[in-house]
This record gives C-alpha cells, sequence and structure tokens, in this order.
C-alpha cells in the first residue's frame, strides 16, 4: 500500500487537475466562511452543540433506551450491531425475509465504513446508489473521494464519458444539465423498481423516535417513502436527546458542509408510512472505543460534514484517494488508526498541522492536537521507520548538549559555505529538490550577540 | 537611532529564546530582535545554555525526545519572570504542548511561570509591554504571512475561520502603525504555507506546491515583502523564491520594526 506522501506527489504530477481541486473545494469554505459569519452567536453555537454531543454521548445508554421506546412505540423495528459484520448481515437479512434483490440507496458514509455494497452484491443483491456523486463513483467503481462531495476528483467531461458508458448519452456529452437529466430518468426507473431502501441517519431524537436525513438531491425522500420496506442505519453517535436540539445542529450543518443556510431536504421520519416496514439499524463498530479513550473521544463527536475535508490545504492538494481509510481528510486521520495502527500508520502525517480543521468543526473536535497524539501512537508502537527514527534521535542528542550543538552548526555551516551549491540544492536531496537552503552565515547568532554585548557593535549581514 | 517608547510596565527578569534555526541560519533576525528591545529599554538576558524548544521531534510524535530538550529548556529558563521568542511556532510548543511533555514537572512554579509567561516578541510588546504602535517609516508593500501555530495557538492574528468579528491581528496592529507600510491584500489571508516542520520533508511534494501557491497568492497582491513573525515559514518560502528565481523578499517582523526608519 503506498503511503499518503507518495499518492499526493503522483496526485501533484498534474498540477493544473490539483489546482482545480484545491479551488473548488476553496469555493465551498469561502461560502461556509460567509453563511457562519451570517449567523450571530455562531462560535456559540459551536460550543452547544459540542456540550450536546458531550452530554448525549456520554449519556448513551440512557438515550439509546429512550429512542429505542419511542422509534418502536412508532412502528420501527431496532437492531444493534456490534461491527461492521453483524450489520452487513442484519441489512441482509432484513432484505431476504422480504426476497428483496434490488436495493435502493441514499447516501451514507457508515454504509462505506461497513463495505455494505461488496457485502450484498456478494450476497446477489443489485445495490444503486441514488445521490447523483454516488452513482457515478458507483459507475467507476471507485470509492467516494469526500464524504459530501464523493466525486469531487471527477471533472464534468469524465463524468460525461462514464454516463456515455453506462446510460448511453452521447459521445463526447458533458453539459451537467444534460447529465443530470440522463441519471435522473435513469434513476427514477430504479426508485419505482426497487421494493426496498436504505438510507443513512444524520440525527436520531430520543425523546420522539425519528430519525432526521438531511439531504440536497430528495433522493432520500424517494428510497425512505417509496418502497415498502425501509432500512435507516445509524452509527451509536448520531443520537441526541431532544428534539430542540436538533436546531443547534441544523444550524450548523449545512453551514459547515456546503456554506448552505439548510440542506433542501430537511426529512423528520416518525415511523413507518402506512403499509411499511421501517428498521433502524444501530452500529457500534468501533465507537464505544472511541468513546472510551481519554485523549481521543472527542472524535465521535464527527457529524461527517467535510468541513475540515475542504479548510485542509493538504487535502484540497492531494485528493481524498490518497488517504488510504474510507473517510479522508482530517476526520479520517484521526479516525483510521483507531481500525488499524499498522496500517494507517502514514495518515497522521498527511497534516501540516495548520490547526484549520479544529478551527471550523462545527462541534470543536481538537483534530489537530489528536493528529499529533496519533504521532505519538505510531512513534510508540514502533512503525515510524528506522531512518526517521534514527535522524530525530541523533538531533535530540545533539541539541541536549549546547557545546555539540554550536560545534556541529559551526561545521555544518562552514560545509554549507564551502560546498558548491549544486551539492545540496539538488532533486536527489528531500529539501534541495525544490527549495534551495538558506544561505549559511559565518557567525551563529550566539557569537554574534557576545561580540555585540562586548564591543557594541553588530557584525551586519548574514555572511 | 534615539526612540523614545517608553515601557509603561516592568516585565521583570526577562529571558531571551532565540531558536535553533535562526541561531543557525537567520542571526540577523536574531541581532534585529535584540535591538528591538534594547531600544525598548527592555533588560533582557540571553542564557546560552538554550538549543532547541523540542518541537520538531514532538511534531513527528517522538514525545520522550521532545520531553528531553523541553526539561532542558525549563532548566535554562528558571528564575525567569518572562520569556520573550521571536517565533509563533517554538512559543506555541513551550504554552501548548510542554504540559502533555512534562507532566511530572507540572506542580513545580517554574514551569508554571514557563509555560504562561513565554511571548512571541509582537505579544510581548502589545500585550506585556502595553506598546500598541512603532514609530518610524517602512515604504514598502508587504505581504503579511500569518503562520498558524501564531495565528490559531496564540491568537496573534483573527483567523479566518472563526466568525468573530471586529478583531485585528496584534502584528498586523504593529505592521500597519509604521508609516509607509502597505499591508497588501491577499486572497487567502492565512493559508497554512506548506512548511510544517518535519512535514516539509516527510511530504516534500504537497509542501513545496502548498508554499507556490502562497508565493503566488502574495505576488499576485503585488507584495515586495514577505513578513512573518516566524521564520520557518519563512525559510520555507524563501528556498522556494530563490529556486524560482523571483525577487521577492522575506523579512521577519523584527527587521522591519527594527529597520523602520524614524
Amino acid at each position: 500500500m503506498k503511503t499518503h506522501a507518495a499518492l499526493a506527489a503522483e496526485f501533484l504530477k498534474d498540477p493544473e487537475r490539483a489546482r482545480w481541486h484545491d479551488q473548488a473545494l476553496w469555493f465551498v469554505r469561502e461560502k461556509r466562511d460567509r453563511l457562519a459569519r451570517a449567523v450571530p452567536g455562531w462560535e456559540e453555537l459551536r460550543d452547544t452543540a459540542q456540550a450536546i454531543k458531550r452530554h448525549a454521548l456520554a449519556n448513551l445508554s440512557l438515550y439509546l433506551e429512550e429512542f429505542e421506546r419511542n422509534a418502536a412505540a412508532r412502528g420501527a423495528i431496532i437492531h444493534y450491531a456490534v461491527d461492521a459484520g453483524e450489520h452487513n448481515r442484519i441489512v441482509l437479512d432484513i432484505l431476504k425475509a422480504k426476497g428483496a434483490r434490488l436495493l435502493a440507496k441514499s447516501k451514507s458514509m457508515l454504509t462505506e465504513e461497513c463495505g455494505l455494497n461488496e457485502f450484498l452484491e456478494s450476497n446477489g443483491v443489485e445495490v444503486v446508489e441514488t445521490d447523483l456523486g454516488e452513482r457515478i463513483i458507483q459507475f467507476a467503481r471507485e470509492r467516494p473521494s469526500h464524504i459530501v462531495l464523493p466525486a469531487i476528483h471527477k471533472k464534468k467531461e469524465e463524468v460525461g464519458e462514464i454516463f456515455h458508458r453506462h446510460l448511453g448519452t452521447a459521445a463526447g456529452e458533458s453539459d451537467p444539465t444534460a447529465l443530470t437529466r440522463a441519471a435522473r430518468a435513469h434513476l427514477r426507473e430504479k426508485f419505482l423498481a426497487a421494493p426496498a431502501g436504505l438510507s443513512g441517519v444524520n440525527f436520531a431524537v430520543a425523546e420522539t423516535g425519528a430519525i432526521v436525513v438531511c439531504t440536497n438531491e430528495g433522493n432520500a425522500d424517494l428510497v425512505t417513502s417509496l418502497p415498502d420496506l425501509h432500512i435507516a442505519v445509524m452509527g451509536v453517535e448520531k443520537l441526541i436527546p431532544r428534539s430542540r436540539d436538533l436546531a443547534v445542529f441544523t444550524r450548523l450543518l449545512a453551514r459547515s458542509a456546503t456554506g448552505q443556510p439548510v440542506t433542501a431536504y430537511t426529512s423528520h421520519l416518525l415511523g413507518p408510512r402506512p403499509g411499511q416496514e421501517l428498521h433502524i439499524v444501530i452500529v457500534d463498530n468501533g465507537r464505544s472505543d472511541i468513546l472510551k479513550s481519554a485523549k481521543f473521544h472527542r472524535a465521535a463527536f464527527c457529524l461527517r460534514c467535510a468541513a475540515c475535508l475542504n479548510t485542509c490545504p493538504v487535502f484540497r492538494r492531494s485528493g481524498g484517494h490518497t488517504y488510504n481509510y474510507v473517510i479522508p481528510g482530517p476526520i479520517g486521520t484521526i479516525l483510521a488508526p483507531h481500525r488499524d495502527l499498522k496500517k494507517y500508520k502514514d495518515m497522521p502525517f498527511a497534516s501540516s498541522l495548520c490547526g484549520s480543521c479544529s478551527a471550523v468543526c462545527p462541534v470543536k473536535i481538537d483534530i489537530h492536537r489528536q493528529i499529533v497524539l496519533w504521532r505519538n501512537e505510531v512513534v510508540e508502537a514502533g512503525y515510524l521507520g528506522r531512518v526517521k527514527s534514527a535522524a530525530l534521535k541523533a538531533a535530540t542528542a545533539v541539541m541536549r548538549r549546547t557545546r555539540l550543538f554550536a560545534a556541529v552548526g559551526a561545521l555544518g555551516r562552514r560545509a554549507l559555505r564551502l560546498a558548491p551549491r549544486f551539492i545540496y540544492n539538488n532533486r536527489l536531496t528531500i529539501w534541495g529538490a525544490t527549495r534551495d537552503l538558506p544561505e549559511m552565515p559565518a557567525r551563529s547568532f550566539r557569537a554574534q550577540y557576545k561580540a555585540y554585548r562586548r564591543t557594541g557593535k553588530v557584525e551586519g549581514d548574514r555572511t | 537611532m534615539v526612540r523614545s517608547h517608553v515601557v509603561p510596565f516592568d516585565p521583570g527578569r526577562v529571558g531571551l529564546f532565540i531558536p535553533c534555526y535562526i541561531d543557525q541560519a537567520y542571526p540577523h533576525v536574531g541581532m534585529a530582535v535584540v535591538r528591538v528591545l534594547d531600544r525598548l529599554g527592555v533588560r533582557f538576558e540571553y542564557p546560552p545554555d538554550q538549543t532547541c524548544c523540542g518541537q520538531p521531534m514532538f511534531n513527528s510524535g517522538c514525545f520522550r525526545d521532545a520531553a528531553k530538550l523541553a526539561r532542558k529548556i525549563l532548566k535554562t529558563f528558571r528564575g525567569y519572570d518572562h520569556v520573550v521568542c521571536p517565533s509563533g511556532s517554538c512559543t506555541g510548543m513551550i504554552r501548548e504542548y510542554y504540559g502533555l511533555l512534562l507532566e511530572e514537572e507540572k506542580d513545580d512554579p517554574d514551569f508554571r511561570r514557563l509555560v504562561t509567561r513565554t511571548y512571541e516578541l509582537c505579544e510581548f510588546i502589545i500585550d506585556v509591554l502595553g506598546i500598541e504602535t512603532w514609530e518610524g517609516r517602512f515604504p514598502h508593500k508587504v505581504g503579511l504571512h500569518q503562520s498558524c501555530h501564531g495565528l490559531r495557538g496564540l491568537g496573534l492574528g483573527a483567523p479566518s475561520e472563526l466568525a468573530t468579528s471586529g478583531r485585528t491581528g496584534k502584528v498586523k496592529k504593529l505592521l500597519e502603525s509604521l508609516g509607509g507600510l502597505e499591508l497588501v491584500a491577499l486572497s487567502r489571508s492565512d493559508e497554512c504555507c506548506g512548511f510544517g516542520g518535519t512535514f516539509s520533508v516527510f511530504e516534500p511534494a504537497v509542501s513545496s506546491f502548498m508554499g507556490l501557491d502562497r508565493i503566488a497568492d502574495h505576488e499576485r497582491a503585488g507584495a515586495e515583502i514577505i513578513a512573518s513573525y516566524d521564520v520557518s515559514c519563512l525559510m520555507h518560502l524563501e528556498g522556494l523564491l530563490r529556486r524560482q528565481k523571483k525577487p521577492m523578499r522575506i523579512m521577519h517582523v523584527a527587521e522591519i520594526l527594527d529597520g523602520a526608519s524614524a
């Protein structure tokens, strides 16, 4: 498996595309800024959202029971899945019991996390993603490169090519409206034919037993209301105590995610419609382990809004497919190691630690701080790599001894002053491949300062 | 050159911390800091036993190595009332993260003092000394690079992510008080330059790409000089500028304050 650094270097071999990707997401970030500023008390709203998440998740068993009671009273059937495998089996069993072999799906990161589509397909169920972006990458047999904008890495010409192959649109057609119309006609058939629909859940309200789904395309409403079987899957962290808490989150979610005041559709589902069966599958899959962790528990507050992806200068310039985990970007770099530290050991290093992620996060997850803490976990587990570890150990040994530091510094500066520039400013060195080293001064600050205090004179320039 | 700044507050015993890379590669920045403090009439000492705050090790996850250097900094600056450092990043390291590294020392009064009274230079001038304007002229177009740790960690500026309004950055305030200095408007006011400590060598492709994007933004805005309170970011940007043979220069804020003519 290639590291993020290697995959990002490949991504950047096409600078024009990288700039386009950067600009497209920066546009979303700027929209987010404008909308956030228009809400009085935005920062207090973030604090409140975090407080609600903290409270709800600290009292999870209480709210789970309350939710189960209220949702069941409205006719929903509740299932609990401890991990991805159990989640997938539960969904398959429900479909089998109804004899459903076609499933219309609206967007759900949880099912990506659990690998549901592959599992169902290998068990003879056709899965149709009905979110436009998800359908594009499903055709392309790729995984989402972004939590909210799964096909953001595809240009419209590439989408045209995919639709030409799968939907028979005219060759070379890349007009977004025409392509969307073709997808709409194709999906409409699937909506009408599918005996079962599956959706994710943005919020589950304990006091009412309602599940709330926020979307822009309206596909979730078709998926949840047309078929006689609706399966809603949710991570345990989606629980909030009261309906009024929703007001906090719906104000934050769309603004943070896409810079919209609210999603086009915010659907509150209070039990199945008449004649429909509603199953709600509540999944843990490692979430309680995150919640148990003193250092990392806030990662479980995540709303999956992707604001941290849009703002991340590294994500914008490397794309979601350079992160090896299903959830990319800053939040992915702190979720992946919970799954498998060894496998994802490179992910916490895919950050310049600028801290912008933590500053946009609507529930104020301390993302950049957790990234550093994960780096320490990588080091302690012995996964940093021999070269890097040895270099940092050697540097520490030098820095601990002031006189050695001064002597090594003097030697290094002398060597760099004497050596021809191409020796160190060349493509074979990591720094020097793109950057010149600073011109080294003859004397260090400590030497110059001593002389200055003695003579009152400044030695002057940097050479 | 005589300045009329009067220090309204006695900061007590002040220790100057010059980060290791400034000591070795940018001593003229350190000397500019010395002259700025001298002109302010601040009596300070430069304890020569200092080396590195440990940030490169810390940011790479090597907390044990970083703790050794943190302990050395603590020992070096024992007994000082304030520590001044011309780097938002190293200051942030001490203030924000030493608590994680030196858990045993958390009740040590010298440790408490170090992690609460270490200031980046501009902060020290504005928040500790209470001086908000700087006399002098610096007739140049300057692009302010707001390095991340100082900006978001120390609050030296108003981060673009936050919806809090009505705040002007401290560094901006100082620079804007100089005659003739024009701060150019960047299209991205505070995006990371991509240095990121060891990130610059662990992920060189993204790091360099980010740096070139920042440079292009400053260029489009018409900056002659990229200024920052962190030489580490500037070292990265300078390296890219020189490789591209671009005329733009880099300057630490202390050099601008020092060089501003009366």
